[in-house]
């Protein structure tokens, strides 16, 4: 397939102060693939996603989406660019102060210009489609529980049909059976909808379960491949990842 | 043309071109919506010629199926139907539940009036009972003084009284400006002027002075002090405190409450200070008084009481405040609309309970014959 990657960054430079978090980073997402990102803690992930999303301008580097290099748009096509993605943050991030439904809602209010009916119909197509019983739509975010939080920040990110998915850590803080139930539903939307889905996590079994491909943030730098290149690579940062203990249980279990 | 409509006796076929997506869906919808399906007895849909189809376009298609079914209209398809279009379908069929009861937005006065006055009694009820853990937590410290936190208290004076020194004194001091220009323009006329000065001496130090002092205070540190407590509770840290077997009103509102009983007579001292001299300025500059005849007449205008009748509400109006701003705080909960709703109601309270106070505290002092 000799489509444009959907994501190309190249060259990334993220620095705090004289901390420097990425050091000539570089990433591809392909149309259509689960790309996991992973890292330990203090490793940049959040910053990396910040980046791609555009809500951090790198010090150096540029971050093509569909082509257009989005660190040297101005506020208004950045804006518009925005809403060709949808994203889900490590709290979920529901604004406190709207219903599940008023939350999927936003988006569409501030950029489609819409029918009350479509409004409410198409809101809650998105909330039944995650996952959530109707009378959900309805509850303030401080009423839902942490798995059916998360279910309602997938709807939002949803809202408008975008064809990219950025989602950070969406199965922390869910007990397995959750974890496992999100997965399977961010697998059905995928097929469905020919998503492209970029997850930053740490839960082993998302990985081995979902991801097409790796990105792996060692040494201010990522290193991506497949699955089984990944688990294989000799870095010992990875191989202590992916070979240690934990890992090695997982691994056995799904025979990689 | 996103929608061609082909009539053919009682059979009708729509051809979709272009793109159906989430943008144009404005823009679709009434192109659906004005599809007459009068008198129609079959529908055809053609989807060969849409290059994009997403979810928002397959649930307008699903709409106008919904629509045909609906008119009792049979409904098929040129080619197979979009298996995203049967993906809405299926969404929109599963686990359908019982019928939703959309919670009325709409409540009758009658029932809103009768759930407000329930609400306050409830209200003070919790209240009173704040005031009373509280008051008993402080008279605990006789028995074991580490219940009052010093450093605690000691940044709380800091924040409450050292930070607010500027801005009391600036308000101090361009208050009994005003007053004085005011008095000195009515007063000349009957060659009064001297009297200037009783008015701003004695209205600076038995009223104004603590008043807007507690006003100012109650603005700057009611605030701060309810949405702290406030921010801590939605983060549960409150609860964090609780866990570790710290008692939260131990550290948190006690040393506030403290902090401020100290800071704000303090502040009021230096409000007294600066209006007196306020006074002073427009005397000397407009009146052409004298500064010695200023400051004599300052101490024939005062009487025994005048400057304690003002410093001793102090410490009640910081009570009031510290109170009323703290139990807010701790009634925080859920979102953020909350914070800032109850950060308002405790400004708003720490005001009114002030100027209420200082209106009983008048007629206290009236009976008193002081």
């Amino acid at each position: 397939m000799t489509m444009q990657p959907i994501i190309e960054a190249r060259g990334i430079v993220n620095r705090f102060g004289t901390q420097v978090v990425h050091d000539g980073l570089d990433l591809t997402v392909h149309a259509g693939e689960i790309f996991g990102i992973v890292g330990g803690s203090g490793s940049g992930k959040s910053v990396l996603l910040n980046t791609l999303l555009g809500l951090r301008r790198p010090q150096a580097g540029e971050v093509r989406i569909r082509g257009t290099d989005i660190t040297q748009l101005d506020d208004a096509a950045l804006r518009s660019l925005k809403t060709l993605y949808g994203v889900t943050f490590q709290a979920g991030a529901l604004f406190s102060a709207l219903t599940v439904i008023q939350n999927v809602q936003l988006p569409m209010l501030e950029h489609l210009r819409l029918s009350p009916r479509v409004l409410e119909e198409l809101a809650m197509l998105k909330v039944r489609l995650v996952g959530l019983p109707p009378e959900a739509a309805y509850k303030y975010p401080s009423q839902l529980s942490g798995g059916m939080v998360k279910r309602a920040a997938l709807a939002r990110a949803l809202a408008l049909d975008p064809q990219l998915l950025l989602l950070d850590e969406p199965t922390s803080g869910l007990d397995p059976i959750s974890a496992a139930a999100f997965d399977e539903l961010l697998m059905g939307l995928q097929r469905e909808l020919a998503l492209t889905v970029v997850m930053i996590t740490h839960d082993l079994d998302s990985i081995f379960r979902n991801c097409n491909r790796v990105g792996v943030i060692v040494d201010r730098k990522l290193v991506a491949g497949d699955l089984d290149t990944i688990v294989h690579h000799p870095h010992p940062w990875i191989q202590a990842y992916f070979q240690g203990d934990r890992a090695r249980r997982f691994g056995a279990a799904h025979g990689a | 043309m996103s929608l061609r409509e082909a009539r053919r006796d009682a059979a009708l076929r729509l051809t979709l071109e272009g793109a159906w997506t989430a943008r144009l869906i404005g823009d679709l919808e009434p192109l659906t919506l004005a599809v007459d399906l009068g008198g129609v007895r079959s529908l055809e849909l053609d989807c060969g010629a849409i290059d994009t189809l997403d979810l928002s376009g397959a649930w307008l298609i699903h709409d106008l199926e919904c629509r045909a079914n609906a008119a009792g209209i049979a409904v098929s398809y040129d080619g197979s139907r979009p298996a995203i279009v049967a993906l809405v379908e299926q969404t929109l069929l599963s686990a359908a539940g019982p019928p939703v009861v959309k919670p009325d937005r709409g409540i009758q006065p009658v029932v809103a009036l009768g759930r407000g006055v329930l609400d306050r009694w409830q209200s003070a009820q919790t209240g009173l009972a704040f005031l009373g853990e509280s008051a008993l937590r402080f008279a605990h410290g006789f028995l074991d003084p580490r219940v009052w936190r010093p450093i605690s208290i000691a940044r709380h004076v800091q924040e409450t009284g050292i930070h607010a020194i500027p801005i009391v004194a600036l308000i101090a001091f361009l208050i009994s400006v005003i007053i004085a220009y005011m008095g000195a323009q009515q007063l000349q006329q009957f060659g009064a002027d001297i009297f200037v000065v009783d008015l701003v001496t004695v209205g600076v130090l038995r009223e104004l002075g603590v008043l807007l002092t507690a006003i100012i205070v109650a603005g700057r540190s009611g605030s701060a002090f309810a949405a702290e407590i406030g921010a801590m509770r939605l983060n549960q840290e409150v609860d964090a405190l609780k866990a570790t077997g710290v008692e939260p009103l131990e550290v948190l509102v006690l040393p506030r409450w403290i902090g401020l009983m100290i800071a704000l007579p303090l502040l009021t001292v230096i409000a007294d200070a600066v209006g007196v001299l306020g006074g002073a300025l427009v005397c000397h500059l407009l009146l052409d008084m004298p500064l010695v005849q200023y400051f004599q007449r300052v101490e024939e205008s005062i009487a025994d009481f005048t400057f304690w009748a003002g410093i001793v509400k102090a410490p009640a109006f910081a009570l009031l405040i510290a109170a009323s701003a703290t139990y807010r705080g701790l009634q925080v909960r859920g979102s953020s609309r909350e914070l800032g709703r109850l950060t308002t109601v405790a400004v708003v309270q720490s005001i009114f309970l002030v100027i209420l106070a200082d209106a009983l505290f008048a007629v206290l002092f009236m009976e008193m014959g002081i």
